[in-house]
C-alpha cells in the first residue's frame, strides 16, 4: 500500500508529504511513545493522536516515514517544521484511531510484529 | 574517525524537563554513527536507547548527561545524571511501572515502558544508582 491509497481510505488531509510513491507495509495504533519504540521495522506507519514533536522525534529513532494525526488533530508548527526537516510525511484524518486502524486492516496492511529489530 | 579507536564520540549535556529539545542529542548520535557506516541494524538499537535515555533524564532526573564511545567490537552509551536516584531498581523495570506524573503521560510518555526497551535492545545494561546522588546507566550494543 503507498501513502497515496492510505490518503484516499481514510479521506485524509496532507500535513506534510515528501514522496507520494511511499510504500508502508504495517503499521501500529499507539499513543504512547515507548510503545511505538518497542515496534521497528521500517516501512511501517505511525496512528496517533497524539501531536507533540516528540511523535516525530520517536518516529526518527525507528525510521517510522509517515505519521497519521486521528481526529481531526492538527500538529503544531514545531511538529510540521521537524517533520521537514526528517523527511517523515504527516496526515491527518477525521477519523478515530480505532476506525482508522481497522480500515487500513481491512484493506490488507497488518500489524506488526513487536521487539523484532530484523 | 574510524571503528576501532575506541573514541568517545558524543558527550552531551541534557536539561532537566527540557522536553522541546528533548531527542536532539539522540538524533545526533544517529547520524553520527549512519556517517561512521555502523549497520542499520545496529543504528536502530542504539537510537531507540539513546532516545530512551534522553527521555528519562529530561523527566526523571535533575539533569544529567549522555555520551557514546566506538570500539571495533561495541557502542557503549552512558547516561548519568545528578539525581534523585532510583529507589527500587528492580522495579522500575517492571513493564508498567512509572512514577510519571499525569502532565508527562499526556505527552505520551511515562507509561513504565522505557527502561523495558533499552533491556530489550541492549546487549549489556548495567546500573548503577543510589538515592540522593544519581543514577548511571551503560548500555552497549555488539556490532556483530
Amino acid at each position: 500500500m503507498n501513502l497515496s491509497d492510505i490518503e484516499e481510505l481514510l479521506t485524509a488531509e496532507v500535513v506534510y508529504k515528501n514522496d507520494s510513491d511511499l510504500e508502508i507495509l504495517t503499521a501500529c495504533g499507539a499513543d504512547l511513545m515507548s510503545d511505538v519504540l518497542a515496534f521497528s521495522k521500517g516501512k511501517t506507519l505511525l496512528l496517533t493522536g497524539l501531536t507533540n514533536p516528540q511523535v516525530v522525534r520517536t518516529a526518527e529513532m525507528i525510521d517510522l516515514e509517515l505519521i497519521i494525526f486521528v481526529r481531526g488533530k492538527n500538529p503544531p508548527k514545531e511538529t510540521i517544521e521537524l517533520a521537514k526537516e526528517k523527511s517523515i510525511n504527516l496526515l491527518t484524518t477525521d477519523k478515530p484511531l480505532y476506525e482508522a486502524c481497522g480500515i487500513l486492516y481491512s484493506k490488507g496492511l497488518r500489524a506488526e510484529k513487536i521487539n523484532e529489530i530484523e | 574517525m574510524g571503528i576501532g579507536d575506541g573514541k568517545e564520540i558524543l558527550d552531551a549535556k541534557v536539561e532537566a524537563g527540557d522536553f522541546s529539545s528533548g531527542g536532539e542529542t539522540s538524533s545526533k548520535l544517529k547520524d553520527l554513527l549512519r556517517k561512521l557506516g555502523i549497520p542499520a541494524k545496529v543504528i536502530r538499537k542504539i537510537a531507540i536507547i539513546t532516545y530512551e535515555l534522553e527521555i528519562n533524564i529530561i523527566i526523571h532526573s535533575e539533569g544529567g548527561n549522555l555520551s557514546a564511545e566506538v570500539t571495533s567490537e561495541k557502542i557503549d552509551i552512558i547516561a548519568s545524571d545528578c539525581g534523585p536516584g532510583i529507589d527500587n531498581v528492580e522495579q522500575a523495570f517492571k513493564p508498567g511501572y512509572s512514577t510519571a506524573s499525569e502532565s508527562i503521560r499526556e505527552m505520551g510518555f511515562g507509561a513504565g515502558m522505557g527502561l523495558c526497551n533499552i533491556k530489550n535492545y541492549a546487549d549489556d545494561l548495567e546500573v548503577e544508582t543510589e538515592l540522593g546522588e544519581g543514577t548511571t546507566i551503560i548500555a552497549s550494543v555488539y556490532l556483530k
